[in-house]
């Protein structure tokens, strides 16, 4: 793929089967999902959120994903011009695949979550050969 | 003006509704190149100086620059494609250059301007000029 000319990608809101007793707008974080043998590579960007406010889980074969900015460096700020709003993050993926929960590595880098999810033994990929 | 903080949900909210207050802001609009070229700003006022807010996610710093002139900010750089080996699932994220300049309509300090790129925001103080303060007027 080409670069780029960057452009804006709006802000999308999470939608949850449950509704939330929180008031607040909760948003979707944009993710790049690849696939290797071993593992799952899930990729998602969360602006403003450290890498203590992150929570991340598996159950019942659903990947959960939350992430809390710090409210606190808004306080006492007047907005001028607004483009873009800001909210805490949180995004669930149904996983194909087994995944051994021991191993799952997360690395936050200025905003980015990276997520090594690697597969069960059963799960890998077998080669079969043919007689 | 944000300045209850009681409860924290509360904060959220009540902080969402005033920067969706302030989306049709014409604060900027004859000062900046058209609202809604990459990357996404918020201004805020603190105290007398001026907070510009940006998003940037996954940009390394180095590549990433900030040039100032007079009341100018310019914001370029490059946000480079790091493909993890494998199968594609999903691509949600994009890559590219991106170069914006803003200009805020009032005077700045150039030399007191500070930037600070943490966990994918970079946060611009960019303080107002002493001669563009404002002053108490004597009563005589």
């Amino acid at each position: 793929m080409p670069e780029q000319e960057l452009l804006v990608q709006k802000k999308r809101e999470h939608e949850s089967r449950d509704e939330s007793t929180v008031p607040a707008r909760i948003f979707v974080p944009t993710a790049d999902i690849y696939e290797t043998p071993d593992a799952l590579n899930v990729i998602l960007e969360m602006p403003g959120v450290e890498k203590t406010n992150v929570d991340i889980e598996v159950k019942d074969g659903v990947l959960r994903v939350d992430g809390r900015i710090d409210l606190s460096k808004y306080r006492g700020l007047q907005p001028l011009y607004v483009e873009y709003n800001i909210g805490h993050y949180a995004r669930t993926f149904q996983l194909s695949n087994k995944i051994d929960q021991d191993k799952i590595a997360a690395e936050m880098k200025d905003g980015v979550l990276s997520l090594l999810l690697p597969k069960a033994e059963e799960a890998k990929p077998r080669t079969i050969r043919v007689n | 003006m944000i300045t209850a903080f009681t409860d924290p949900f509360d904060a959220l909210l009540s902080l969402q509704r005033a920067l969706e207050a302030r989306t049709t802001s014409d604060w900027l609009r004859d000062h900046s190149a058209s609202q809604g070229p990459f990357p996404p700003i918020n201004v805020f006022q603190q105290g007398d100086d001026i907070l510009a807010i940006v998003e940037l996610p996954g940009i390394d710093k180095d590549d990433l620059q900030i040039q100032a002139k007079e009341n100018t900010i310019r914001i370029s750089g490059r946000k480079t494609m790091k493909y993890p080996d494998g199968s594609v699932h999903r691509r949600e994220r994009m890559f590219g250059d991106f170069d914006r300049t803003l200009s805020i309509p009032i005077q700045l300090d150039p030399d007191g301007i500070k930037a600070e790129y943490r966990d994918g925001v970079l946060a611009l103080v960019l303080p107002r000029a002493e001669r563009d303060k404002p002053r108490n007027i004597h009563i005589s």
